[in-house]
Order: structure tokens, then C-alpha cells, then sequence
């Protein structure tokens, strides 16, 4: 049976067609992907779907029954359920209080805490998502989050789960753990629904995939008829290559050498534990862990964004710990931000405006207090060509450019600058799979440069295809060096897990 | 139809409504042929101020009642408005322009010069001296009726502490300080008091902290010259015990506000002064220009209010009337700056 | 329709223009209420400001500070921050060009000019300190700015009866050749008290134009206002920018206080509260869209609207109280659409939810 059908939706927003006559059709007990680019029009097709968003034109049957849905409420009354990409939990609640948030069970006009937990720890069990109901949000790890987002909604008699991008945030052994809890829901007679842009995981886990492009509807396969470069040449509309053609790297001096490093996070606990780590020109080195290991702090670090408490960080053999940002941008730092919407690129300025945000203040592009918006331009052009930046022009709000176009953007200015090493921090976040070739092509040109490059990425593919030597960070240390040609995922996971490769495992 | 729409269309609805029931009244200029016509300014205390502007107010109603005198008032939310409220009642031509308080001080020379055919009136200033030839002004020895509350205060206090609540330092709120503690050293010498000022005419609550402040430091009795903060004095008195703790108004009959509290109020009769010389100029043709007309006891402007009977007893008001006439004879000098009251012996 | 609202939320401009509308027609719904007639009643008020060359004048006097303290809010909101002091900066505006105009023996044009500078310092200082302990300590503007105001306020009054004047409630009027006004000026608007001040603001849009969008710091500001932590990326200093961001609000509002004080009133009072100037300053800011232009415009139409609210009283007989309800109709009309304007930057799921 069709649990779910949607029929020719359409939905358009001023100045586009976000979803243009889309067909999907979910069937009962299936783990169905819906795969598209960034931008192809997924999000809005599901918060059609969650009613959020209402359709232009189209139907949509739930079970059978054609319904009209007016908004989440009656999503939830539907039955349906999202699990979203950014969590929307209470950091200081427990895991009952923010499944229980606004359906509380209540005795006597008070909540009935006992009950609650009761309830959850027997949703927890069968599903066999073993999460404490008692635990409070922030001291669990992301991947309990996840889990105590999918409890939630469970709690409220969800039986079509929408899975938003569920693996981006997590580590590979979670990933293991989650796919497990997908089918074991499944099995339970629940029906999912994955949005995702990543082939491996639909090839493994999903019964029949969904592809959209351009907010048009490409086609339904069932997942056994098909293999990951079909499905990628339908994603992107033509064919892609995923092997990254790189030479054998020719290493020199050394550019970046960090010993023995101290850094404090944002609540003045130690992130990076007395960290060495160096980085030789003409290679690419990569920091693989699980989030929230160091990795944010220690580039921080670098780049004079975050104070040193103890050891030395040295570019070409000067010290640059504790410098300020732009002193080490002088001394030849390119940074490619972790997170481009904070820190790489002030949104509401032109393209123009973003090309020369650390470089405002020097000639040409500024005279004594004037800037000369002018040379900006001239440059800002220059870079948008150079770099094919798709954008309408260089006065164009970089809000309004996708996030490929923005990050190429960064890269283009970043790069352009010519640093002697250049950091790259989960450069392809979120991208499709034309972006994401782009900028790798462009990072190994950088390091066939001669320049130092140090890329920190959480996707442990990425970082395995392009490093030249990759280290692993583990609570704030590199627990361990590993030559990308000589090892396989489960072992640079297993030591982003923290523990050392034939080690027993513990429970 | 969207809810919304709906709205937005029923509020049209409504201003075409509006539109059809404009034609009503239109309100003449102030030129009435042969007849008089007079405006009022007020300071930023407004209209309603339970103070001056009240009681000048009341004296142009009385014009209307009795002279059939055209009146209107223009109230002034901030400094800057005078010039322009007085301009606008000059431009009509009335027979006379008020504006009420001594704020108007810098604003009435400047608009007389400009407007030298026009009559204006100030009360509570007399502009240094420098009276322009079509202004009068309207002053009150506010000092002498002072001691008076200042008599019934010192004689009635058990506490022998008594207070005085000022609105912002200014010479003419010195002289009702001044005028009070004269009184209640002449009644009573062994009685304090304490001083405190607002800094402000409409800060209710200010006027209620600092009443509150002295009640529970043992003061029985309070007198106000400070506007609408004395309001918050009324308000706190009203809270406390019957028959012990009193307050005093000032400008109009404040019994109102506390019936069971209001020992006295000092009238001061801005209604009376704005009257009579309206009158003189429509039945007699005569202004007092570039005069400062002063009005104290003698001419029964600053009087004590009749309902101060209710709780005064009888041997304190003959007290009080003595003293008047002692004042009014010339026997009493009272004094109304710091300089005056240092010199005086009580 | 659905494209038309998005228009409107994303012009300003018609934001701007239809909030003034609505804001008027609750006013005029108050009025019908209340028993009096709208029609008449907007007559008067717009009329009045245009009746004679006094008007005229008088308008252009009351529009003046507005375009000040409007500024002065504005140049704060590009960079992030609501400073809700510019009513203390004002006073202390009025303050310092007081203090130079009675205490300076200066020849004319050279003591106006003198005043108007030390005006403008007082403002940029007063501002000074919110922003410092705002870029160092982290302690919210709003607070630090609200009490800076107080301070202001008693500051002012203090002086004024203890050292400008004898134990008076206002200070002398200051002499002529500190004086903004012009006798020519004055006598072509018929006598009316418009005054310098009115260049002064519109130099001041201008010179606000010319910082934040053709210079380095004007690009710093903007970077940081708009966001803070690619600026700090970027290597700009935060700091550095938010305080430069407060004295030059604050010398806006100091300029503003200043010529109201040299052109208009020409002496200090004690005040038991705020003029209000300042805090003006914000709905204009909020109507003008913190552009300079907007600004001048916003403030055009407010200063019209206080002018014009006791005439509308005169001619009409409406209370004046009821201009006070359209402006908080029309500020509370442009804040709802800012407030979508805030949901559609910083979360998309907000804009969901509100769609």
C-alpha cells in the first residue's frame, strides 16, 4: 500500500519554482530516499509534506485519503514526523522533558514526571534506541540527540518519519548505529522517508530512491535496479567522476609546526590538550575526528581567533600564537571558515563587498580613508570570472547566492591571496556534487602549488580522498597518524572513537 | 476573502463613515465682532493639572459665563511649544493671551515684541521688572499664604516635625518654603522641618517615596508646592492612620483628594486675578500694561480653603485669622527668599 | 498576493510608507471613537505646518534635532547596536554648547561655532563609556545607556541651579554671538525661531552617507553591525568598531542637543524628565530604515506631526495626545514588519512557522 503519494506539487515562491509538478510515492514499511542537490527543492517538497509550506497545485493522499495539511499539527495528527537536520532541543532539560514538551502527561494539573520517563524508556527499548531518559540535552553526545529527536516523534504516534539529512553530524560508527535504528523501526512497521545527497548511504540502507533536480521531478528506481553513478548523473544531470585525480604529493619544508598546544573552549574548558601537529609545504594534511574533539578550537587557534593558553604555533618558522587575526592573515594564512555563513561572509554585502574583507584597508582598494569601491569592483569581477562564482552580479547580496556559489566565493578570495598555507575547514558542508568536485580540484591545484594545506573535515571519505597524511583528533590530541592509502574507514574510525586500532573494544 | 481583507475593509468602511459625519461643527476664529476673546497657554502640566493651569482655566470659564467671552486653550507638551501656542493666538488677535506659569518667561517677551498689538498676561512672573507695555503680570505673595499653613501646621503637629515637599528649586517654590517655615516657627518654634524637593511637577511617585520618607520618620504633617508630585503625597497619606497624619495642598481645594486627610489647602486664586483683570478690560477698557500686578492677602488671593474648618479646630483658626490681619497690617513681614528668612526672628 | 507581501517585506520604503498609513488610520479610527472628525482633524495637522512662513519655519525647527537624534540612532543600528542614550547624549549636547555660550567670551560666528563643537564632543564622550564597557566588560548598551541618560538628565539639572544660575530653574539666555540664529532666516519665515540647526542635520546625513558607504571605517562598521564574527574573522576589531560606532552616534546627538539649545530655545531649564528628542530618534531611525535619506525623510514627517498636533487641536479640537497614538501606530507597524524581516535573517525555520 502507498502510505504516502503526492501528486504534480507545485510550489513556487516569488521569482522561482521551487517544486514544479513533483511526483513521490512512499510505500508502507519502505525506507524511501528522496535525493537532489542543495537547492533542488527537497526541503520544500517535505515541508509540503509537513505542512509548513502550502502546495500551488497537486494532491496529496495520506494511507489512501486525500488530505489537505494546514500545518505541523495536523502533519502530527496525520502521523507524520520530522526528524530535523538542526536539532530543536532544550540543552538544560532532560530527554523526558523535551520529548514531553507540549504534550505533557499531567495528573492532578501537574506533570506526571514517572509516567513520562515510563513511557519513553519503553519507546526507547523497543526500538532499541537505549537512550537515558533522564539524561539531560548537553552532557549527550550528538548522535543521543538525534535519537532523542526521533523518540519525540515517536511519543507522538508518528508513523512516517522524516529523516532530514540524519547523517551529516554524525560519526561513522554512529552512522552504523543509526542505520540500525532505521531498520529496526521499519521492521516495527514504520515507514521512512530519507533526505540526503549521499549515494553510499542509499545504496545501503534504502529500499527505493526519489530523485529531483532543479526542483523537477527526474525519477522513482527501486534501489536493487541501480547503482550510485546512475543515480549521481540523475542527481546532477550529467556524468561525475568521484575519483579525484591527484599526483603523488612532493612535500618540502615545513610551513605550519604546532607543539605541545593549550586552548580553552568557549565555556573555559580545555578543547586542545597539549596537541603537536605540523604541516609541510606541497601536501595536504587532514584532521579527521568526530565534532567537538578540538578540531574548531585548534583552527581558532591558528588563526588568531581564539587565545593560546600554553605552546607554540609556528608559520615558517616565526611564531604566530596569539597574534591577532589580521597579523596572521598577513603573515600568509588563508582560511576557509568552518562556517560560512558566521564567519566566512557577511551576508547582507555584495559579492563585491565580501572579496575584500580582509584586504578593504590596503591599496588598491582604499586611499588613506577612502575606499575605492571602483578597484573593488574591478577585483570582485576578476574573482567571479576566475572562479565561476554563479551569481547575477557582483552586487548581488551573497545571501542570495547558493551555498556552492558562496563557498567558492570565500575560496576564490581566500586562495587568491596567495597564502603559504591555507586551511580548510569542512569546505564542502552541505555542497552538491558538482561544488564539492570543484573544490576539491581546487584544493589539491593549491597544494601542487607548493602551498601547506590543512583540511579539517568531519566527512571521513572526504578527508581520505584528499589527504596526503591524515591525523586523527581525539579530545583534543592527535591520537594517531595514518597514511590514507594504507587504511580503511573502519580504522581511522575506530581511532577517531578514541580507541587505538586492535584494542578491546569496550562497551 | 482572507480574514485579514475582511479587516482592512471594515476599517475603510469606517473612515468613509467618518467622512460623511464631517460635516459638523467648524469651530469660528477668535474674533467674535465686538465681543472678547481670550486664550490660554498653558505650561507642560497640561490642562487637568489639579494646579494653576486648572484654576486659570476655571477664571476663563468664568469669563465666558459673565463676560461672554470667547475662550479657548492650547496646551504645550514640551519648552518649545510656547512660542509657537502664543504666536497661534496672537495670529487670531484675541483680546488677551495668557500663558500660564513661570516658564513663560522667556517666551512672552519675546512673542510681545513680535506681536506689539496684542494683550498678554503671565502668571507667576514678572519678567525681572522688564514688563513690555502689552503684557501684564500676574504674581502672588504665595509667601504669605504659606505662613499661614505654615500656622496651622506648627499648632497642630504632635510630632513637632512637619514637612514641606517642593516641586523643582525655582525662586517661586522658595517662597512657599519660605513662607511655610516662617509660619511654623511664629506657632510653633520647637517644631522641624524638613525640606525635600522633587525636582519635578509630575513625578507622582517621586512625591509619594519622599512623603513617605517623612511620615516614617515622624513627621505628622506635609505641605506641598510641587504640582502634580503632590498628588502622590495625597496618595500616600490616604494609606495611614486617620486623625495623625495630615497632608496641606496647594493651588485649589485638594481636600478632594484625601477628605479624611486634608488638614488645609493654600487656594491660590489664579482663577480670581485672571478674571478681574479680563473684566476691567471689557467693561472699563482698562490693562494694567507692563504692570506687575501682585496679589496676596490683602486682595484674599492666597487664602486658606474653606473646607479647612473640617479638621482645624476653632482656637487654631482664630490663630490663623490673627495672624492675617497682623500680615495684612503690615505687622508681619513674611519672608519669601533664604536671605529674607534668616533675618527673620518669628 | 503572495508576491505583493513579499515586496513589502522587502522594500523599506513601501514599509515605511505603508506603516505611516495604517499608523494613520488607527489614528483616525481613535478619533471616530471618540467622537471627532479625522478628515478635519489631518487637515489641520498638515496644513498647519505649511500654512504661513512662520509655520514653515517653525516645522523646519522642529524637524532639525529629529534628523539628529534620528541619525545618531541610526548610525548605532548599522552596527549592531540600539543606543537608547542618545536622549542623554542630547542633554549633554545642550549641556556642553550651554556651559561655552555663557562661560566663553568669544567674538561671534567663532562662539557659535565653538559651542556646536563642544556640544558635539559632550555627546561623542557621554557615548564613550556605554560602548567601552560594552566592547570590554560585554555589559548591554541598553542598560549602560538608559542610566547614562538619568545621569545626564540630574547632571544637567545640577549645574544648572548650582553653577550656570543662581539657584534658578533655567539658565541666562545666551548671548547672540553664540547664537544659531539668523535675523534674515528668521525674518524670511516670518519671525519664527529656524535656526542653523537645519544645515547642521542635513550635513550631517550627508556626512553619514559619505562614512558608512565611501570609506574604510564606514565599511568596518557595516561589516561589524551586520556581522561580527566574520568581521573578527576578516581581522577587524570588533571592539575598536563599537565603540567608534557610539561616539559617533553620540556626537550626532550631541550635535543635535547642541543646536537645539543654541538655535532654539537659547538657554538650559531644569527638566523633571526627558525632552523625549532622543527617544524620538528611534522612531525615526525605525521609520527612515537607518538609511540618511530615510531619516531625513522620516524625520520631516514626524517633526510635521508634532508641529502640526497642537494646531490640530486648535482647529479641530482633537486631543494632541491622539498624534502620540499614530506615531506608536506607525512604529509599532514598521517594528512588525522588521520583526519578520529578523525571523527571515537569522532562521529560516521561523519563517516557516510564521508563513
Amino acid at each position: 500500500m502507498n502510505v504516502v503519494e503526492m501528486k504534480g506539487i507545485t510550489k513556487r515562491f516569488p521569482g522561482i519554482v521551487a517544486n514544479d509538478n513533483i511526483h513521490l510515492t512512499v510505500k508502507e514499511g519502505e525506507i524511501h530516499a528522496l535525493l537532489g542537490e542543495n537547492g533542488a527543492g527537497k526541503s520544500t517538497l517535505m515541508n509540503v509534506l509537513f505542512g509548513l509550506y502550502q502546495p500551488d497545485e497537486g494532491e496529496i493522499r495520506i494511507k489512501g485519503n486525500k488530505v489537505e495539511i494546514t500545518g505541523p499539527n495536523m502533519a502530527n495528527e496525520l502521523g507524520i514526523g520530522m526528524v530535523h537536520q538542526h536539532f530543536m532541543l532544550v540543552d538544560p532539560f532532560t530527554v523526558t522533558e523535551n520529548i514531553i514538551l507540549g504534550e505533557e502527561p499531567t495528573k492532578n494539573g501537574l506533570i506526571d514526571k514517572a509516567k513520562a520517563e515510563e513511557e519513553v524508556r519503553s519507546i526507547s527499548e523497543r526500538y532499541g534506541l537505549r537512550v537515558d531518559p533522564k539524561a539531560k540535552i548537553r552532557d549527550i553526545s550528538v548522535g543521543m540527540q538525534q535519537r532523542v529527536e526521533i523518540l519525540k516523534t515517536l511519543y507522538r504516534g508518528a508513523d512516517i518519519l522524516i529523516f532530514d539529512e540524519p547523517t551529516a553530524v554524525l560519526s561513522p560508527q554512529e552512522i552504523d548505529e543509526l542505520i540500525q535504528i532505521m531498520r529496526n523501526l521499519v521492521k516495527e512497521g514504520k515507514t521512512i522517508i530519507f533526505i540526503t545527497h549521499k549515494l553510499k548511504e542509499i545504496m545501503r540502507i534504502c529500499n527505493a530512491v526519489t530523485i529531483i533536480r532543479r526542483g523537477k521531478y527526474v525519477d522513482r528506481v527501486e534501489v536493487n535496479e541501480t547503482d550510485e553513478n546512475q543515480l549521481a548523473s540523475m542527481m546532477v544531470g550529467r556524468e561525475v567522476s568521484f575519483a579525484v585525480d591527484k599526483e603523488e604529493a612532493k612535500p618540502d619544508r615545513t610551513v605550519l609546526s604546532i607543539k605541545d598546544l593549550h586552548v580553552l573552549n568557549s565555556r573555559k574548558m580545555e578543547a586542545v590538550k597539549g596537541l603537536d601537529l605540523d604541516v609541510r609545504a606541497g601536501e595536504i594534511v587532514g584532521i579527521a575526528g568526530v565534532d567537538g574533539n578540538g578540531q574548531t578550537e585548534l583552527l581558532e587557534a591558528i588563526t588568531g581567533l581564539r587565545k593560546v593558553q600554553s605552546g607554540s604555533i609556528q608559520l615558517n618558522e616565526q611564531e604566530i600564537s596569539n597574534l591577532k587575526p589580521r597579523s596572521v592573515t598577513k603573515k600568509g594564512v588563508g582560511h576557509i571558515p568552518e562556517d560560512r555563513h558566521r564567519r566566512g561572509l557577511v551576508l547582507d554585502f555584495s559579492v563585491s563587498e565580501n572579496m575584500v574583507l580582509q584586504t578593504y584597508y590596503q591599496p588598491p582598494f582604499s586611499k588613506v580613508f577612502n575606499m575605492n569601491y571602483k578597484n573593488v569592483d574591478q577585483y570582485a569581477q576578476k574573482l567571479v570570472q576566475e572562479f565561476d562564482v554563479r551569481t547575477p552580479d557582483i552586487y548581488t547580496p551573497s545571501r542570495a547566492l547558493s551555498g556552492g556559489n558562496q563557498q567558492k566565493a570565500i575560496i576564490a578570495r581566500e586562495v587568491d591571496r596567495d597564502p603559504d598555507l591555507l586551511i580548510a575547514a569542512q569546505p564542502t558542508r552541505g555542497l552538491d556534487v558538482g561544488a564539492i568536485e570543484f573544490i576539491h580540484k581546487r584544493l589539491i591545484e593549491q597544494r601542487d602549488k607548493g602551498k601547506a594545506v590543512l583540511l579539517m573535515s568531519l566527512e571521513l571519505e572526504e578527508v581520505l580522498k584528499l589527504s596526503d597524511r591524515i591525523a586523527v583528533i581525539y579530545e583534543g590530541t592527535i591520537v594517531g597518524w595514518v597514511d590514507p592509502a594504507n587504511t580503511s574507514e573502519e580504522e581511522v574510525g575506530l581511532l577517531m572513537a578514541g580507541r587505538k586500532p586492535g584494542m578491546e573494544v569496550k562497551q | 476573502m482572507s480574514k485579514k481583507a475582511w479587516g482592512i475593509m471594515f476599517l475603510c468602511a469606517m473612515l468613509v463613515l467618518a467622512t460623511g459625519c464631517a460635516a459638523g461643527g467648524n469651530q469660528g476664529g477668535g474674533e467674535n465682532e465686538g465681543g472678547f476673546s481670550a486664550g490660554l497657554v498653558t505650561d507642560t502640566g497640561g490642562i487637568n493639572d489639579e494646579s494653576f493651569n486648572e484654576t486659570a482655566w476655571a477664571g476663563m470659564k468664568k469669563a465666558k459665563k459673565e463676560l461672554d467671552a470667547d475662550i479657548k486653550y492650547l496646551e504645550s507638551k514640551r519648552d518649545d511649544d510656547y512660542n509657537p501656542n502664543l504666536t497661534k493666538f496672537s495670529r487670531e488677535k484675541r483680546n488677551i493671551v495668557w500663558g500660564v506659569g513661570f516658564k513663560f518667561n522667556k517666551a512672552i517677551p519675546e512673542i510681545a515684541k513680535q506681536f506689539p498689538d496684542q494683550k498678554f498676561g503671565i502668571v507667576d512672573d514678572n519678567l525681572g521688572g522688564k514688563i513690555p507695555d502689552n503684557v501684564v503680570s500676574v504674581t502672588f505673595k504665595e509667601e504669605e499664604g504659606s505662613f499661614l499653613m505654615g500656622v496651622i501646621a506648627g499648632s497642630m503637629t504632635k510630632t513637632d516635625k512637619v514637612g514641606f515637599i517642593g516641586g523643582i528649586t525655582s525662586p517661586l517654590i522658595k517662597k512657599f518654603e519660605y513662607g511655610f517655615r516662617a509660619g511654623v516657627k511664629a506657632a510653633n518654634p520647637k517644631a522641624k522641618v524638613t525640606v525635600a524637593y522633587a525636582e519635578s511637577f509630575k513625578d507622582v511617585a517621586k512625591g509619594r517615596s519622599l512623603a513617605a520618607n517623612m511620615y516614617n520618620d515622624g513627621t505628622d504633617i506635609i505641605f506641598h508646592a510641587a504640582g502634580g508630585v503632590g498628588k502622590g503625597l495625597f496618595d500616600e497619606v490616604k494609606t495611614r492612620e486617620k486623625g495623625k497624619y495630615w497632608a496641606i495642598g496647594v493651588d485649589m481645594d485638594q481636600s478632594g483628594l484625601a477628605p479624611d486627610h486634608t488638614l488645609s489647602s493654600l487656594v491660590k486664586r489664579v482663577d480670581v486675578a485672571v478674571f478681574d483683570i479680563m473684566k476691567d478690560m471689557k467693561e472699563n477698557d482698562k490693562f494694567p500694561g507692563g504692570k506687575e500686578v501682585e496679589l496676596g492677602l490683602k486682595e484674599d488671593a492666597v487664602v486658606p480653603a474653606k473646607t479647612t474648618s473640617k479638621h482645624v479646630p476653632e482656637n487654631v483658626m482664630k490663630k490663623v485669622d490673627e495672624y492675617k490681619q497682623k500680615i495684612v497690617d503690615g505687622e508681619i513681614k513674611v519672608p519669601s527668599t533664604e536671605k529674607e528668612f534668616k533675618k527673620y526672628k518669628g | 498576493m503572495e508576491t505583493m507581501q513579499r515586496r513589502l517585506r522587502e522594500s523599506p520604503v513601501i514599509t515605511s510608507v505603508v506603516s505611516v498609513l495604517l499608523g494613520m488610520l488607527v489614528g483616525a479610527i481613535m478619533m471616530i471613537a471618540a467622537g471627532y472628525n479625522p478628515i478635519q482633524a489631518y487637515q489641520a495637522l498638515f496644513m498647519s505646518a505649511f500654512l504661513m512662513p512662520y509655520d514653515i519655519g517653525e516645522t523646519i525647527r522642529t524637524i532639525s534635532p529629529l534628523i539628529l537624534t534620528g541619525l545618531a540612532v541610526g548610525l548605532a543600528f548599522r552596527t549592531g547596536l540600539f543606543n537608547i542614550g542618545v536622549e542623554g547624549q542630547f542633554i549633554i549636547g545642550q549641556l556642553a554648547a550651554v556651559i561655552v555660550a555663557l562661560k566663553m567670551d568669544l567674538p561671534p560666528v567663532l562662539h557659535a561655532v565653538v559651542a556646536v563643537l563642544a556640544g558635539a564632543l559632550g555627546g561623542a564622550l557621554w557615548a564613550f563609556l556605554p560602548g567601552l564597557l560594552k566592547a570590554t566588560r560585554g555589559v548591554h548598551e541598553v542598560i549602560t545607556t538608559i542610566m547614562m541618560n538619568f545621569i545626564a538628565l540630574y547632571l544637567a539639572n545640577t549645574l544648572v541651579r548650582n553653577w550656570l544660575s543662581q539657584g534658578a530653574d533655567s539658565t541666562e539666555t545666551i548671548p547672540e554671538s553664540a547664537s544659531l540664529r539668523w535675523d534674515l532666516l528668521s525674518q524670511a519665515f516670518g519671525n519664527s525661531r529656524i535656526h542653523f540647526g537645519i544645515f547642521i542635520a542635513l550635513a550631517t546625513a550627508l556626512f553619514m552617507y559619505y562614512l558608512l558607504w565611501k570609506t574604510t571605517l564606514g565599511f568596518e562598521l557595516r561589516a561589524v553591525g551586520l556581522n561580527p564574527h566574520a568581521s573578527e574573522y576578516a581581522g577587524m576589531s570588533v571592539k575598536r568598531n563599537l565603540i567608534m560606532s557610539m561616539m559617533i552616534s553620540g556626537l550626532f546627538a550631541g550635535l543635535g542637543g547642541a543646536s537645539e539649545l543654541l538655535g532654539t530655545s537659547g538657554y538650559l531649564a531644569i527638566h523633571g524628565s526627558h525632552t523625549g528628542i532622543g527617544f524620538d530618534g528611534i522612531a525615526v531611525a525605525l521609520l527612515g530604515a537607518n538609511s540618511p535619506l530615510g531619516i531625513v525623510f522620516a524625520a520631516v514627517l514626524f517633526g510635521v506631526l508634532t508641529y502640526g498636533g497642537p494646531v490640530m487641536q486648535f482647529e479641530a479640537n482633537v486631543p494632541t495626545e491622539v498624534i502620540r497614538v499614530v506615531f506608536a501606530a506607525i512604529i509599532f507597524f514598521v517594528a512588525a514588519n522588521v520583526v519578520r524581516w529578523m525571523m527571515s535573517k537569522f532562521g529560516n525555520k521561523a519563517v516557516k512557522k510564521s508563513d
